[in-house]
């Protein structure tokens, strides 16, 4: 049932979103809506000098699946490197929420993956840039691979 | 049960949706002004054709065709008759959405240039501004946007201030989807008149919950859909006047819009078959014509004090419940069906899924109006709407489920 996935651990992150803020000098920042409910967040990675996540902060308007999937990618992407967040994958982070993805109806595990879309668009860009790539990442949301 | 109100547990039954639980729950169906359900006997209609009388329409000679053409001019008649126009002025499209688009390019594209002014209002929806913005781009017109005050009601000193801008072309709603905003489309109407400019009414969210006359209101124009007034999805109505019609292009080219073709060029069709091109949606044109019997047999005015009668309801109910942002005029007589509201920190998204687990269906999101939500410094809403199969009980589950909401998120 569907206020399963309403559960404290998501309402506490809802109510204190962890690395909740911006980062001035990120060299990753994105910012990605849902075009369904205008959600919409902006995303900030700093890295260090082996290219491993030294901060990651996140700031913006949603609702309470988006901010605390949010929060909870946040947490565990910290200290990763560069090539983990490409590898990171979507059910690594609905596994994460907690959540039942069968008992989420499809707009609303869009709500879930706002903040994955953020990560890999700036990820992306990022490494695209490296490489002298001058056009955008746009990701191809729907045919990435399913959860 | 005063037999001047409606009866809306009778009606229920005539909707076979209603049967169908939801996570095993009755289903409370509040998304009206997204579109309704259908009556039964609209399903029938639909199903009679495709039984019976199944043949594309103004072609064949043979029965079958005869028949479906006549049930299919039939419908337009209903519709003519609906809002008072002429059968001739009633074109089928898809939807409230094709019909505005038809305006736009086919009366737009020949009409307006460079400099010309059209006017639009703060609450349109979508299909109200973003046709106008391709045909602003082609023709290098620009547009206006009549504001709104904190009430949801159109600023009368910047209609009158627009209008003295000498617009080519108004375009306004009749009812807000989302404020719920009824307008007084006939004064501004008179007005934009008055200055010379064309006037289209956007009735999406009157014509299903209202008696609408266009002869009253004067338009030149007036768009509505089939599905949000109890009808098939794919049904779109434009009403116009003829001598505008009749000077204007096509919108669409193709069969059954010509009366000769030629390798070098065509002619038109007469009204209003020169609009509508290829072959109709023709078992759903005959579910609106179902759709208007079925309202007429309950009458507009009913359907409109009904829908009164319960917008007071929820307002009052609504109002009661603690942090709630309710947006739209408090004067009944200046609002439809339509409720949007704001639960404090709760996102719509949330209280939406919440409702759904209850059986309770409400919209959440930008109602496809994202200037109106800017303006309210949103970025979606809730919003709950109603129709003539929806009671007070309805509106009271719906508070129980706010409720529930609030006890999930500790408010």
């Amino acid at each position: 049932m569907t206020s399963e996935f309403y559960r404290d651990r998501i309402i506490d992150y809802y109510r204190n979103p962890r690395n909740y803020g911006s980062i001035d000098d990120a060299e990753i920042k994105v910012h990605e809506s849902n075009l369904l409910c205008g959600d919409d967040i902006e995303l900030y990675i700093k890295l260090d000098e082996e290219k491993k996540v030294k901060d990651i902060k996140f700031k913006g308007r949603g609702c309470a699946i988006s901010v605390a999937s949010a929060s909870i990618m946040t947490e565990l992407l910290k200290g990763k490197k560069i090539d983990e967040l490409l590898t990171f994958t979507k059910k690594e982070l609905v596994d994460a929420l907690g959540i039942e993805t069968l008992g989420l109806n499809p707009s609303r595990i869009k709500c879930a993956l706002l903040p994955y879309k953020a990560l890999k668009i700036g990820v992306y860009n990022f490494l695209g840039k490296e490489i002298g790539e001058e056009k955008e990442y746009l990701l191809d949301y729907e045919a990435e691979e399913s959860l | 049960m005063c037999p001047d109100q409606l009866d809306p547990e009778i009606i229920k039954r005539d909707f076979p949706i209603f049967k169908r639980r939801v996570y095993g729950k009755p289903l409370i169906y509040l998304d009206n002004a997204a579109t309704t359900q259908r009556p039964r006997q609209v399903i029938e209609a639909i199903l009679e054709f495709y039984e019976n009388y199944n043949a594309n329409v103004h072609r064949g000679v043979y029965r079958l065709s005869v028949e479906a053409t006549e049930a299919f001019e039939n419908a337009r008649a209903k519709v003519a008759k609906f809002i008072n126009a002429k059968d001739s002025e009633i074109v089928f499209t898809k939807n409230a959405t094709e019909a505005l688009n038809l305006v736009a390019y086919s009366w737009g594209l020949s009409n307006l240039k460079k400099g010309d002014r059209i006017l639009l209002t703060e609450m349109e929806h979508h299909s109200n501004i973003v046709p106008w913005q391709i045909i602003a781009k082609y023709t290098g017109a620009v547009i206006d946007y009549i504001p709104f005050d904190e009430e949801g009601l159109l600023i009368k000193e910047e209609i009158d201030r627009l209008l003295n801008l000498g617009p080519k072309i108004v375009s306004i709603t009749h009812a807000s989807n989302v404020l719920g905003t009824i307008n007084n489309v006939k004064e501004i109407v008179e007005k934009a008149h008055k200055v010379g400019a064309i006037a289209v009414v956007d009735a999406a969210q009157s014509v299903p919950h209202m008696p609408v006359d266009v002869k009253e209101i004067g338009c030149d124009f007036l768009a509505f859909s089939g599905h949000k007034a109890l009808g098939p999805l794919g049904v779109g109505v434009l009403y116009g006047k003829r001598d505008l019609l009749e000077e204007m292009n096509p919108f669409l080219g193709g069969g059954d819009m010509i009366s000769r073709v030629y390798l070098s060029s065509a002619e038109w069709n007469e009204l209003p078959w020169k609009f509508e091109a290829g072959t109709s949606s023709v078992a759903d044109v005959i579910g609106l014509g179902a759709a208007i019997d079925y309202l007429n047999s309950i009458g507009m005015d009913k359907v409109r004090a009904h829908e009164v009668k319960l917008t007071e309801y929820a307002l009052k109910r609504l109002s009661e419940v603690p942090d709630i942002k309710i947006y739209g005029p408090r004067d009944l007589d200046k609002r439809g069906a339509v409720i949007s509201f704001n639960l404090h920190t709760i996102h719509p998204h949330d209280l939406a899924t919440i409702l759904d687990e209850e059986g309770i269906a409400i919209r959440a999101g930008h109602h496809c109006a994202m200037p109106l939500m800017s303006k309210l410094g949103v970025a979606a809403t809730a919003r709950a709407s109603f129709y003539i199969y929806n009671s007070e009980s309805d509106i009271d589950a719906l508070i129980e489920g706010i409720y529930k909401a609030r006890r999930i998120f500790n408010l």
